[in-house]
Formats: C-alpha cells, sequence, structure tokens
C-alpha cells in the first residue's frame, strides 16, 4: 500500500465530520445514533490504519518513513507545504489517541441520555464535533511543520471549547468554555510569536529541518531560548501547566466522556507532545530545558496538593491530570522524548478509564459527581469498581501496573539530572495515591449516600430516575472500561526491556521480560521506594477514609489555614478573573482607553465641528453684502502677505 | 478585448439604480427583481474576470482607456491588476448579498435599492479606475447614496451619524484632493499607472514629497480608518442599516486600504518607507487600543465596528512593513474582513430583527431559537478572531509573518508582538459577544425570535463557503495578489 494512505488516518474522521454536519444533521432526528455510528466506523477505521502505521514504522530504517510534502501556499520566501512526519514519536501518539477515541465514542453511545434539562440528546452535534476533535488532534500529531501543528492546535482547541459548552443553557458551562479557549490562547500567543520568530531566523516552518539546525547549531543562542520559551509557552496553555492551569478543573463542565477523551488523554498531552515533537531546541538550550523542568514539577505537586481537597470526582481527577502532565513535563526535561512519552502513553489509557468511571458513577448515582452523595457503589457496579480500582492502582503507580513503569522512569532521571525538582516528585507521588484511595474509598466504600435527590439539574447527562437504586451501567458503558483497564494493567510492559525506549531512539534493549519484571527492584532502591511512598499514600486514605481511624474532619479544622487556600485553588481564579481581568483590564486600562475615545478623540471631532459652527456664526457677521468691506479685508490680506514676505522673505 | 468587462460590472448597477429610481409604477417586487438581476450579472462578470485573469503576469489586464478631458489630460481609464480584483470580486458580491439581505426591506423601498445600487457602482468605480480624476469622482459619488442610507433608513441616532459620517469624509477629501491636485501640477499626470512606474519624486517640484504624500494620506486614513481619525466609523456602523453596515464594513472601508496601496505608497515608495516607523507604530496602536475598547461595548453592532478598527490596523502594519509576505497579507486581510466583518454585521442585523434586541447584556439564550442563525454567527466571529480554515487566520498570520521577517526598521519585531496580543484580545470579546447572544438559559423576552428562512441561509451559507474556501486554500487568491503586489517590491 502506499504510504500517501496515512493521510486517512487524519481524513477518514473529518470525511466522518463533513457527513454528519452536512447530510445528517439537517435530516434526523437529534436522538438518532446514526452519527455515532458514522464517527465510530470512521475512528475504528483510523485506529487499524495507526495499526498499520505503528508496524511500518516499526520496520522502517530509523524507524522514519518518508511521506512526500504538497505544495500549499507560496508566497515569496513564505512557503507552506502540507506535510506529515512519520516516526516513532507519530506512531505511538496515533495509536494511543485513536484507541481511546474509539472506546469514548462507544462508551459515549449509552452515556448521553436525553432528559429534562438538555432537550435533546444533541447526537448529531456530539459527534460532529468529536469526530472534527478526532480529526485535528490526528492533524497535529501527523503535521510536518510548525504552522500546521499550530493550524491543528488552534482546531483542537476549538473543538474543546465546543465541547466543554456542549449543554451550553448551562452558564457554568457556557463559562468554563470560554475561559478554556482564552486561557490557552494566551499561551498560543507565546507559540505564535515563537513561530514569527524562528520563521524570521531561518525562514523555514517544516519541524524536521528545525531540529536538525537545532542540533547542528545554526539556530541557537537568545533566538533559540526565546522561541524554545514561546513553545513552551503555548505547551503549558494546551497542557494546563502553571500559571496556565486554571481552566482544565472547570473543563469538566463538559459530558464526562469529552473530559475522558479530551481533557485527559488527548488533547492536554498535546502540549507534552509538543515539547517532544521539538525537544532539539529545548535540549541547545539550557534555560529553556531547566524551565520546562521546574514548571513541570512545580505543576506536577501543586495540582496534586489541591486534588487532596476537592469533592467532586472529576475535579480530583482533573487535577491529577494536571499534576500527571507535569510529571511528563518533567520526564521530557530530564529524560527525554523515550520517557516524557511513556508516561503520556500509559496516562492516556488509565485516565481515560479512570473519568469513564466517574462517567458510570455519576450515571449510577442520578446525576452527581459530588463523592460525599456516592458510597456503597462497589456492591452494585462491581465491573466498574473493578476497573476504576485497577486505573487508580495504575495511576498510584503500583507495580506491576503500567503507571509503575513509566512513572519510574521519570522519577530515576529527574533523580539523576533534577534533584531538587525530584524532590517534588516523589512527594507527588504519595499526594496522588492519597487522594485516589480517597476517591475510591469515598465513592466505593461504605453505605450508598443517596446520589442525586433533587431533580438533576447539576448535571445535564445523568438521569434521575434511578434515584436509591444504584445499578451498573449498561454493556456499552463497562466493555470500554474493560478493554481499556486491560491496557491499564499491560501498556507498562512494553518497555520492562527497553523496547519502547529503543523504538524511540533512546538505549538499547538488555534483559528478559521476566528477570526485569521482577529484577527492577534489584538494580536501584528507587523503585522500591517510590513504591513504598504509593502505599504509605494509599494506607493514610484507607486509614481516614475506610478504616476511619482517622477524622477527616478533624484534620482539616486541625489545618484549616492550609485547607481553606487548597479549597480556593491558591485563590488563582480570584486572582485571574475578578483582579486582572476585570478590575485591572475591563475596568481600569480599558476604561480609560473607552473614556479617552469617547471623551478625548471624539469630543475632539465634535469640538471641532461645533467649533466651526460658532465660527460660522460668528463670520457671518462679517459677511455683510458690502464690497467696500470686502475690499477692505483683501487690502488687509495684502498688506499682511507682504509684510510676511518682507520678515521672512 | 472586445467585451468591456470592467465598464459593465460598474454601470449595470447603475442602469440598475435608474431604472428603479426612474421607471413609473413599479412594485416592491420589481424593484427587488431589478436589483437582483443587475447586481446578480454584475457578480457573474466579476467571476468571469476573475476566471480569465492571467495569473502569470504582473501589470494591469482588462484595461479601458477613452480620452475624457483633453485639456487636463484626463481619460476614462480602467483596467485591474492582482490588487484590485480581488476587491472588485469581493464588492460585486457583498453588492448582490446586500440584495438579499435587504429582501424585506418595506421603507421606500424605491429609493432604498437605487441608492444600494449607487453605492455598489461607486465602490466597484474607485476599485477599477486608473485615472486620478476619475478615481476622485467615484469617490465622492460614493458619500451620497451612503448619507441617505444612514440618515433614511437607519437607527438610533441616524441624523447625528450620517452628517459625522459626510463631514468626516469630507474633510479626509479635501486633503485628498489638494494632494490630487498638487501631484498633477507636479508631474502633469493623472494616469495612475503611469505615475506608479516613475514615482511622482522623479518630476522637480516646489512642493516636497513628504507633504503630498501625507495630505493623500489623510484621506485615506480617514477611510481606513487610523487611529486618531477612526471615530466616524463606530457611530456609521452602528446606525447605519444592515446592509449599509455590511457594504460600508465589508468594502467601503477596503477603499482606504487600497488607496494607501495603489496610490500613496505606489507613488512615493521613499518617503513612505521613511515614515514606515510612524505609520507601522499607528496601525499597532489600532490594533491593540481598537481591541481594548471593543472589550467595553455593550451594543451588538457597535462591538463588531470597533473590532473592525482593531482588525484594519492589521491591513496598514502589512503595507507598511513592506515586505511581498507583508504586503500580501494586507491585501488578503482586505479581502477576509470584507468577508468575515460582512456576514457579522449581515448574522448581527439578522439577529437584532429577529430578537427585536441589541443590547448584550439584556440577550442570551438564542440558540434554542435561532440554531442555524447560532452556527452561522460563530463560524463569522470565530474567523474574525483568527481561528485556522478560516480566511481570517491566514491574513492575520501572512500580515504578521511578513511584517515581523520584513526588517523595514529597527524594532519593527516588537511592535508586531504586541499587535498579536490581538489575537487574545479578540478571543475575548468574539466569545464573550457569542455567549451572551447565544448561550445560557432561554429567556422569556426573547421567546418570538425566529430562526433563518430560506433565502436567508442562502446569503449565510455563500459567505461560509467563501470564507472556508480562502481559509482552507489561500493560494487561489494570493497567487493573484502576488502580481499585483510585485511591481511595488
Amino acid at each position: 500500500m502506499p504510504n500517501e494512505l496515512f493521510w486517512f488516518i487524519f481524513l477518514l474522521p473529518v470525511i466522518s465530520f463533513g457527513i454528519i454536519s452536512v447530510f445528517i444533521k439537517p435530516f434526523v432526528s437529534n436522538n438518532s445514533k446514526l452519527p455515532g455510528y458514522i464517527t465510530i466506523l470512521a475512528i475504528a477505521g483510523s485506529f487499524a490504519l495507526s495499526v498499520w502505521a505503528l508496524t511500518a514504522v516499526f520496520a522502517a530504517p530509523e524507524h522514519i518513513v518518508e511521506i512526500p510534502k504538497i505544495e500549499w501556499l507560496v508566497i515569496g520566501d513564505f512557503e507552506f507545504s502540507v506535510s506529515m512526519i512519520m516516526d516513532s514519536l507519530t506512531a505511538v501518539m496515533l495509536l494511543a489517541v485513536t484507541f481511546v477515541s474509539l472506546m469514548v465514542q462507544i462508551y459515549s453511545l449509552a452515556y448521553l441520555h436525553k432528559d429534562a434539562t438538555t432537550v435533546d440528546t444533541g447526537f448529531p452535534r456530539y459527534y460532529a464535533w468529536m469526530s472534527l476533535f478526532t480529526a485535528s488532534m490526528l492533524g497535529l500529531v501527523l503535521a510536518g511543520s510548525l504552522l500546521m501543528m499550530f493550524i491543528f492546535w488552534e482546531l483542537v482547541g476549538l473543538c474543546s471549547y465546543l465541547l466543554i459548552g456542549f449543554w451550553f443553557h448551562k452558564p457554568s458551562a457556557a463559562d468554563a468554555a470560554k475561559k478554556a479557549f482564552i486561557v490557552t490562547r494566551l499561551g498560543d500567543f507565546g507559540f505564535l510569536a515563537a513561530i514569527l520568530l524562528i520563521f524570521s531566523q531561518t525562514g523555514t516552518f517544516d519541524t524536521m529541518e528545525l531540529r536538525e539546525m537545532a542540533i547542528a547549531g545554526t539556530l541557537a543562542g537568545s533566538v533559540l531560548t526565546w522561541a524554545a520559551i514561546g513553545i513552551f509557552s503555548g505547551a503549558a496553555g494546551k497542557s494546563a501547566q502553571f500559571p496556565l492551569h486554571v481552566w482544565l478543573p472547570d473543563a469538566m463542565e463538559g459530558p464526562t466522556p469529552v473530559s475522558a477523551l479530551i481533557h485527559s488523554a488527548t488533547m492536554v498531552s498535546a502540549g507534552v507532545f509538543l515539547v517532544a515533537r521539538t525537544l532539539p531546541l529545548f535540549e541547545h538550550s539550557t534555560q529553556a530545558l531547566q524551565t520546562v523542568a521546574v514548571i513541570g514539577g512545580f505543576t506536577a505537586i501543586f495540582a496534586a496538593s489541591m486534588g487532596l481537597v476537592m469533592h467532586d470526582i472529576k475535579r480530583v481527577l482533573a487535577y491529577s491530570t494536571i499534576s500527571q502532565l507535569g510529571l511528563m513535563m518533567l520526564g521530557l526535561a530530564a529524560g527525554g522524548v523515550a520517557v516524557g512519552i511513556f508516561h503520556l502513553f500509559t496516562h492516556a489509557f488509565f485516565k481515560s478509564l479512570l473519568f469513564l468511571g466517574a462517567g458510570s458513577v455519576s450515571h449510577a448515582s442520578g446525576g452527581t459527581f459530588d463523592m460525599r452523595k456516592m458510597g456503597g457503589l462497589r456492591k452494585y457496579m462491581p465491573w466498574t469498581f473493578t476497573t476504576f480500582l485497577i486505573g487508580s492502582l495504575s495511576l498510584a503507580g503500583i507495580w506491576p501496573l503500567s503507571g509503575f513503569w513509566s512513572k519510574d522512569e521519570i522519577l530515576a532521571k529527574a533523580l539523576e539530572n533534577q534533584p531538587i525538582v525530584f524532590v517534588l516528585a516523589i512527594i507527588t507521588v504519595f499526594m496522588t495515591a492519597f487522594y485516589m484511595f480517597r476517591a475510591v474509598f469515598v465513592t466505593f466504600g461504605g453505605e450508598f449516600r443517596g446520589g442525586e435527590q433533587s431533580a438533576h439539574d447539576s448535571h445535564g447527562g445523568g438521569h434521575g430516575e434511578h434515584n436509591g437504586h444504584p445499578h451498573e451501567s449498561p454493556g456499552l458503558m463497562v466493555v470500554p472500561m474493560i478493554l481499556l483497564a486491560v491496557l491499564a494493567i499491560i501498556a507498562g510492559f512494553w518497555n520492562v526491556t527497553g523496547e519502547f525506549g529503543a523504538f524511540m531512539g533512546h538505549g538499547e534493549t538488555e534483559g528478559t521480560f521476566i528477570g526485569n519484571l521482577f529484577g527492577i527492584f534489584t538494580h536501584s532502591a528507587l523503585p522500591l521506594l517510590s513504591l513504598v511512598i504509593a502505599l504509605a499514600g494509599i494506607f493514610l486514605a484507607y486509614a481516614i477514609y475506610s478504616a476511619k481511624w482517622l477524622s477527616a474532619e478533624k484534620l482539616g479544622s486541625s489545618m484549616k489555614a492550609f485547607y481553606t487556600l487548597l479549597s480556593n485553588k491558591y485563590y488563582f481564579d480570584k486572582l485571574y478573573e475578578d483582579i486582572i481581568v476585570r478590575k485591572v483590564l475591563l475596568g481600569w486600562i480599558f476604561g480609560i482607553f473607552q473614556k479617552f475615545d469617547t471623551n478625548l478623540v471624539d469630543g475632539t471631532v465634535n469640538g471641532a465641528a461645533t467649533g466651526t459652527g460658532r465660527t460660522g456664526g460668528v463670520m457671518r457677521k462679517w459677511e455683510t453684502g458690502q464690497l467696500q468691506l470686502y475690499g477692505l479685508f483683501m487690502a488687509i490680506g495684502v498688506l499682511a502677505i507682504i509684510i510676511a514676505l518682507f520678515i521672512f522673505g | 478585448m472586445d467585451f468591456n468587462y470592467l465598464s459593465a460590472i460598474i454601470f449595470l448597477p447603475i442602469v440598475g439604480a435608474a431604472l428603479i429610481a426612474f421607471v413609473p409604477g413599479l412594485t416592491r417586487n420589481w424593484i427587488r427583481g431589478i436589483a437582483f438581476l443587475f447586481t446578480f450579472v454584475a457578480f457573474a462578470l466579476a467571476i468571469a474576470v476573475f476566471a480569465q485573469f492571467d495569473r502569470s503576469a504582473t501589470g494591469i489586464q482588462f484595461e479601458e482607456l477613452v480620452s475624457w478631458i483633453p485639456a487636463i489630460n484626463a481619460n476614462y481609464h480602467l483596467g485591474v491588476d492582482g490588487l484590485s480584483l480581488p476587491l472588485v470580486v469581493l464588492t460585486a458580491f457583498l453588492g448582490f448579498m446586500v440584495v438579499l439581505i435587504s429582501w424585506k426591506e418595506e421603507l421606500r423601498v424605491r429609493e432604498y435599492f437605487a441608492w444600494l445600487l449607487l453605492l455598489e457602482a461607486s465602490i466597484l468605480g474607485v476599485f477599477t479606475s486608473l485615472d486620478l480624476l476619475l478615481f476622485f469622482i467615484f469617490w465622492e459619488i460614493e458619500v451620497i447614496p451612503m448619507y441617505f442610507l444612514i440618515a433614511v433608513w437607519g437607527a438610533g441616532r441616524k441624523e447625528y451619524s450620517s452628517i459625522k459620517y459626510v463631514l468626516y469624509t469630507l474633510f479626509g477629501s479635501a486633503f485628498m484632493l489638494t494632494g490630487i491636485l498638487t501631484v498633477y501640477f507636479t508631474t502633469g499626470s493623472l494616469n495612475i499607472v503611469e505615475l506608479a512606474e516613475k514615482g511622482v519624486a522623479s518630476y522637480a517640484s516646489a512642493i516636497p514629497a513628504a507633504a503630498m504624500f501625507f495630505l493623500l494620506l489623510i484621506g485615506f486614513a480617514v477611510k481606513l480608518p487610523v487611529f486618531p481619525l477612526h471615530t466616524w466609523l463606530p457611530d456609521a456602523h452602528t446606525d447605519a442599516p444592515t446592509a449599509g453596515s455590511v457594504m460600508l464594513a465589508g468594502s467601503l472601508i477596503k477603499m482606504g486600504g487600497y488607496g494607501i496601496i495603489r496610490i500613496v505608497v505606489s507613488f512615493f515608495p521613499e518617503v513612505a518607507r521613511e515614515f514606515s516607523p510612524l505609520l507601522v507604530t499607528l496601525a499597532v496602536i489600532s490594533i491593540i487600543y481598537g481591541a481594548a475598547v471593543t472589550l467595553r461595548q455593550t451594543d451588538l453592532k457597535r462591538l463588531i465596528a470597533y473590532s473592525s478598527v482593531s482588525h484594519m490596523g492589521m491591513v496598514l502594519l502589512g503595507v507598511f512593513a513592506f515586505s511581498e509576505i507583508s504586503l500580501t497579507g494586507a491585501a488578503l486581510q482586505m479581502v477576509s474582513h470584507g468577508l468575515l466583518t460582512g456576514l457579522l454585521f449581515a448574522m448581527a442585523g439578522f439577529t437584532m430583527h429577529s430578537a427585536h434586541e441589541r443590547d448584550l447584556r439584556k440577550m442570551g439564550g438564542l440558540a434554542r431559537q435561532m440554531p442555524v442563525a447560532t452556527v452561522v454567527f460563530s463560524i463569522a466571529g470565530l474567523g474574525s478572531l483568527g481561528l485556522p480554515m478560516t480566511s481570517g487566520f491566514v491574513a492575520e498570520f501572512v500580515t504578521f509573518t511578513g511584517s515581523f521577517s520584513s526588517g523595514a526598521f529597527d524594532g519593527i519585531k516588537p511592535l508586531v508582538i504586541i499587535s498579536a496580543i490581538s489575537v487574545v484580545l479578540a478571543a475575548g470579546y468574539i466569545l464573550w459577544m457569542l455567549q451572551r447572544v447565544f448561550y445560557g438559559p432561554p429567556q422569556e423576552a426573547l421567546h418570538h425570535a425566529h430562526d433563518a428562512d430560506k433565502l436567508e441561509k442562502v446569503y449565510m451559507f455563500a459567505f461560509i463557503i467563501l470564507i472556508i474556501l480562502v481559509g482552507v486554500y489561500p493560494a487561489f487568491l494570493t497567487d493573484i495578489i502576488k502580481m499585483g503586489i510585485a511591481p511595488l517590491i
């Protein structure tokens, strides 16, 4: 098969989007599942092609398959071609994106429900946007130039906006959508500036050429540093890194499958992917690489700390996502592409699994996401419980699940290259284990606390008729969770012998699978240490929320100031929205601009008009119609000119 | 050339306007039908010119030259090149679209359509004239129909806004006329092509070239508009009827940008380079200041009007950065802004008429009542905030890239970076506007709002197809624009 067929990985969901929005949406009811089937078919096709792409890349020399460029827009030196990079990084990303997307699309068929607040299910709209999102994400992964990446980057942001605001009649959803778009755009401004800088310096947008220039040293110095920092600012926006993290928790206003796909597994990892794709630029600038490591490490612990106190299960997962993305950034900075991307790969499976699990428990408890209203669901939902537990164990980094392997490598490399940030990372491991098992015990342990009793107004996707009778979710929801759980267990095995790293171009494989599986604890103390720390986190959560040896309330009140700070998210929302945007920018600076515009700029115009009118009124009195008077004025004028010439001439 | 395409394109709307105005006893349907027919044929001819245009040649094509006033060397001289042709097509498109947009107009229909067609013809005349006198006459004719459209069919403070529009334009024209006269007395020529080729500076003159440069520039700067000469724009756009706003924002203010490239910069390239730092700075102020003031607006139309100040600033930026890329970006931005803001005003007018409300603070939830309009309005808005796959992104990105790497003067790079902040501000005002109008719970007071009917869908989708076409495959326009820009480099 010709390699151009790889374009269909991207084009199939584009076609599905086109068919749904042009040919289906106008003609079917909003409850028709037809758009869902089309989307699933298209993405299944993309998945199959991605698997084929992976094998092709595996077999190719240097793990790169060359695809010819297509010239698209040429204006003088400005040359933009449609191009594709098909290397090991792309192939791995394709696999993760298409698989998770496929699972989420299947799950969504059963999840979206018609109820009183949503009026209709909106299947065509939902699946059109999901198709467009998947297409944009795949386009971003395939893109061969920075400009092309930026194009899909923005489209991914658009889809995120549309899907967060899917229930647009809820003001909170509309606000969250807008916030996500604007905050990420702030980061994109840096990305745009970096592209401008790079183009003016090198005259190209081609990613591979730029990587070679950075390695060869033709792109170096402060230009390289600023370019890398600009790119990272875009990445920080999309991957919700401090200080642009504020949009992601609010993005949970979208339907839960959207959170599973976009706000945990794919779009938010686009930032990590972007840094990985342009990593040679960072590696040749110490400042840029250090920035990524520090921001990543700090975000990891910063977000994890907020995850400790959230009551909304999706928000716990959201902060966990921010924290894990921080670890990925740290992994990229400390250990290179293989380390950071391996965690991205395993995280995609277990985090989307956890979100789908959260959707499933919400489905069972009348549409709430408040864990305090759940409890005891283990009895009613064995499948959801089991898969959620697997996801949590994997996220906490418990041997031998996938999260253990990927997190262990980040920790090892951080200890080696970034010892200070390593301390932050190891504390994060503890916090992660604690908040995940807090969620597990509160949600699934104890007795059922009644779910959402009032008319399910808090959440559009749930359905309230099952109040008080929690139940397992339908097969269409459970099967994707089981498949993801399988991957959450086994995905990590890919790198037990260093196979993944070798595929990414880092090191060689060594040892046997079984030997390394157990031998990991004998090489160094770190894996054991991180495992013990994670277990300690789980134990503390057990002590407080299951065995109740310690009272959560007492703990909270004994550290009241800290607790308030955390549950107010360190007041960042207040600082950004109330103080910076409303008071300083809109109220103060832009307000002054507007007053200046009305009073001074336009005031001058109106003043000139009034002045002219008045002058005209005065002048009219001089225009008496008497020729003698005009003659006098002319004489005065001529005299004045003569005098002027005499003086100045 | 056997058939005088350009004359036909200009005079079809004039003939249409004359028929509507002077044939007695026409019913409303006849009037609308005549307007439809003449603007449609003009548009079709413009497409025909676009299709036949030789994309590998620089210079003027479809030239028509007839001696007019031999005593002063004035000619009836028309022609298009890569710079003007896209604007001719844009104007013919908008001229046709506003007939559809105005289909339901009931007040003094005869005069209304006559003025609308005359307006289109005068703008087309400006974009095709290659004689300074002819250019100036078309430039001045345009004021009259626009004045009546705002004063009679407008809303709000329409008398104030229409008078302000006329006086402000005439104020600029006075400078421009002086500039044209000084150029004429210096060179003895009114031929735009010839003057651009030789450059006015090559003629001996008592008046410094910089003086002529600024005299001409002020007239165009008012129209573009450039800070601080922009305050007529929000008033005129806000109070004009929907079709008037569409023509104003979509096509008319492009006369300013076109004039700056075609006349000011072409005649005085050295002076233009010399003053590039000043004008780029004014452009950046227009871009950022315009966007900041936009963020404070609460009236639907006024918000869109102010956003034009910001977006047209990018045209000025691209022009005075003087690289092939930036000038192409500027020319593309004019077309893109014409489509996007034309559609935004069309949608704002539609929404206001449907909901009987224009105060953004009182709107909300209209996505329920008007799903199609929501989609169309959103696409126009997203284009306006520079989303890829729409024309807005291509135009802005090319302008920024070209300006940043132009090296026109030291310090242009930070200025371009500052102006790029507008992409964040634009996201702010556009998304706020969309949220205010369409999202949130449905409102009792707006229940009567209705969605677009078939006719309205036709013009809405026509705009969208073009916006996305330019956004996805801009080369079909830039390949032509490049040919028009080439002589300037």
